[in-house]
């Protein structure tokens, strides 16, 4: 996106004047500062009012820049990197069309709070406001998907909005933040001094410990439960606290639970671990919440995937609720214990209670629980029948665990195979499953495995696709091949929209309006066009051969196109309107006697 | 409930854009929103009447902390407080009902402006519940527009809303 310059940066070189103080151009400072904050990569595109910036690239290699196909392909690799690192992902963009493209990336990263800086080229600050070419109000137009924006008035501002930015980024509950940059003031010279701090009287993010005596409350209700479950999600990642919880959920052998965002958090081969929860959860891990009568919710927040009808949820449940963000306290579920602190902090301070409330630990307690469970697990809910003809897509996710040994990261796209992913991968680590679970935003996962590559070169990292989602963001190809970023495509091609035609199946008697896809290009070529290995494999005996191969092949990007059955669903369901206590088994499945 | 919630908003460009934003967004109800500077210029305070049960209000009250510009807020309703809403009338009256027009504007505490043949201002300042019923009696003469500021309002006793110190 190219606009013809209208006049020349006046000064766009670096000097040192007397004293200490360097002055810089407002397209350096921008620089200087991504590098102060420590930043590796940032993903952008160029376009006229982000120029001189990009001309400050060019002045340095501390910073690495790289260049994507799309400006919804930069945000998702920003993503990407920020939800295999923990750390903020950096966008840079150009005005108009560059900021609009990007918005579906930022709103992916707000609704999963991930820290997110975006960048944003401006207008001439004299012309905003009078429709110049390529202007948008790009503040406004983001307001609603971001944490926080600015709209830089002062060269001068420009180190102290970037250090607000960050910290606000990656404060409390994270998200993404915008900063819009007018061009003119990326030519104009100040003093380039980055602040080591940055005052901000009006955002406190909770800085607050938990208070023992809330902590007592939530353990003299843990240690009374009779039917409890630990309901754990994306705050658990977010802060680190994996390893707490496993130390919690080890001492009090309670039956635990992850939302789609907090897979990983207990491992999948933890016997305690009943799987992920909600419209796509197992059986057991959904009776469990229901019948539950204390639910233990850590950074996680009852959304409607979760939860069904409200009015049918858990009836009989206590909940205790941890989060850093006191909004979601309340919001859709009432707490009955809410705590509202660094979730790291209270899982601490919860261990160190039980470990001196040990011999208060009872397990003939949750025995009945237990068994309760266990007969409800025997259902075995994610079953399914390997075919010797058609491949299963489920067959081919247990299968990438296998030859990837369940250490791989894996992105995904949005309907049908995401679910797959998430019921069959098997993660034993957070920050290892990455998709869009708030928004929902198809075309995800190729950018956001780009961005995990170039946080872990030597990690196998796949992206579990199908052949609707992977179209949205094909052209991040071409991105792959410059950079030389060998992600394992996994498209299960079913030639539907696959999970549109499931609803449409169930709730819309089979009226498939607009959810088959003709005319699929041919993948084997488009990846060979685009300078990548392409491969189709259309039956169930070549399917761990084929993966193998593929994964055998480190320094190339293979494209895997699994020609998989058109009519599988996703099972168990938990349809609109139903309570985690009537879920849509797969037809055929075992009664509880 | 109707509820007032004093804010102490960052006087930056755009925040108020992301407190109405943040109503529509969430479908809140907004009965009136006032915003001006205070004594301190780098602070706007804002006064928003809003409607819903408590647990309605919880949320607002979140989520509106939530917001970056947002320094501090109040809920005044919750306690003794007093609110003051101003409001401008237009009126078209008759020679007949001058007279009248006096009576009800001196029961209400309000002040007549002359301010055309015929015409006349009412200005009152009180509760908004008083505005209401200073336009209901006033609803027998030809109204040619209203002007109502919204409400504002302050806690009663000591406290205070004031940015908390770090």
């Amino acid at each position: 996106m190219f606009e013809i310059l209208l006049f020349s940066p006046s000064s766009v070189y670096s000097k040192k004047q007397d004293g200490d103080t360097v002055q810089l151009t407002g397209a350096d400072i921008v620089v200087k500062s991504l590098k102060e904050e420590g930043v590796e990569y940032v993903f952008g595109y160029p376009g006229g009012a982000a120029l001189h910036i990009y001309d400050a690239f060019h002045r340095q290699d501390d910073v690495e820049h790289i260049l994507v196909r799309h400006e919804q392909g930069a945000t998702h690799a920003a993503d990407g990197y920020a939800r295999s690192t923990g750390k903020s992902g950096v966008v840079l963009v150009t005005s108009g069309p560059g900021i609009t493209n990007a918005i579906t990336g930022i709103a992916t990263a707000y609704m999963d709070s991930i820290p997110m800086v975006v960048l944003s080229g401006q207008v001439m600050k004299p012309l905003i406001g009078y429709d110049a070419f390529q202007e948008i109000d790009a503040v406004g137009i983001s307001r609603p998907c971001v944490k926080h924006n600015f709209l830089i008035q002062d060269v001068k501002d420009i180190a102290s909005t970037i250090k607000k930015a960050f910290h606000i980024a990656t404060t409390g509950r994270p998200g993404p933040v915008l900063v819009d940059i007018p061009k003119d003031i990326t030519a104009e010279v100040a003093e380039f001094l980055y602040p080591e701090t940055c005052e901000l009287r009006s955002y406190q993010p909770l800085i607050k410990e938990p208070l023992p005596n809330e902590i007592f409350t939530a353990v003299e209700a843990m240690l009374n439960a009779k039917q409890p479950i630990v309901y754990s999600g994306g705050g658990i990642v977010a802060a680190n606290a994996q390893e707490s919880l496993r130390e919690m959920t080890n001492k009090l052998g309670f039956p635990c639970t992850n939302t789609l965002m907090g897979l990983g958090a207990n491992a999948h081969s933890d016997p305690n671990f009943l799987g992920m929860l909600g419209m796509h959860g197992t059986y057991e891990a959904n009776m469990a919440m229901h019948d539950a009568d204390l639910i233990i919710a850590l950074g996680a927040r009852f959304d409607d995937r979760i939860t069904g009808t409200l009015h049918n949820f858990a009836p009989d449940a206590k909940v205790l609720h941890v989060d850093i963000d006191p909004s979601v306290i309340d919001k859709n579920i009432k707490a009955d214990i809410p705590i509202v602190a660094d979730l790291k902090e209270v899982l601490v301070a919860f261990n160190r209670e039980l470990d001196r409330r040990e011999k208060d630990i009872n397990p003939e307690l949750i025995k009945d629980w237990w068994e309760t469970i266990n007969k409800w697990r025997s259902l075995d809910s994610l079953w399914y029948n390997y075919d010797e003809e058609v491949i299963k897509p489920q067959f081919v996710v247990q299968k990438l665990h296998e030859i990837t040994g369940g250490q791989a990261y894996v992105t995904s796209d949005v309907g049908q195979h995401q679910m797959y992913a998430a019921q069959f991968y098997g993660f034993s680590d957070t920050h290892r499953w990455i998709n869009s679970g708030g928004l929902g935003t198809m075309g995800f996962g190729l950018p956001a495995a780009m961005g995990v590559k170039f946080a872990h070169r030597d990690a196998d990292v796949a992206c579990i696709t199908g052949e609707g989602s992977i179209q949205m963001c094909i052209q991040e190809l071409a991105t792959c091949k410059q950079y030389d970023l060998p992600v394992k495509v996994i498209n299960l091609n079913n030639r539907y929209l696959g999970m549109v035609r499931q609803w449409q199946e169930f709730s819309y008697e089979k009226r498939y309006s607009n959810s088959y896809m003709d005319s699929l290009p041919d993948f084997i070529a488009l990846a060979e066009a685009y300078g990548h290995v392409g491969m189709q494999i259309d039956k169930p005996a070549d399917v761990e051969g084929a993966l193998k191969e593929a994964f055998a092949m480190k320094d190339r990007l293979v494209f895997m196109d699994f020609i998989t059955d058109q009519q599988e669903n996703v099972y168990p369901m938990i349809e609109s309107g139903k309570g985690h206590h009537e879920m849509r088994m797969r037809p055929g499945s075992k009664n509880l006697s | 409930m109707r509820h007032i919630i004093s804010v102490l908003l960052e006087n930056e460009s755009g925040a108020l854009s992301r407190v109405s934003g943040l109503f529509s967004a969430r479908g809140y109800n907004i009965e009136s929103l006032t915003v001006a500077p205070t004594n301190d210029p780098t602070l706007s305070r804002m006064t928003i009447v809003t409607t819903g049960d408590d647990r309605k209000i919880d949320q607002i009250e979140k989520q509106l902390n939530k917001l970056v510009d947002v320094a501090a807020l109040q809920d005044i309703t919750v306690a003794g407080h007093l609110e003051r809403e101003v409001v401008l009338v237009k009126l078209k009256v008759s020679e007949d009902q001058i007279d009248k027009l006096k009576q009800i504007a001196k029961g209400f505490n309000a002040s007549l402006s002359d301010v055309s043949t015929n015409q006349f201002i009412v200005e009152m300042s009180g509760s908004c519940e008083k505005v209401d019923e200073l336009l209901n009696s006033l609803s027998n003469s030809e109204i040619i527009e209203v002007a109502r500021s919204g409400a504002i309002g302050l806690a009663f006793g000591e406290d205070a809303l004031v940015v908390p110190q770090p």
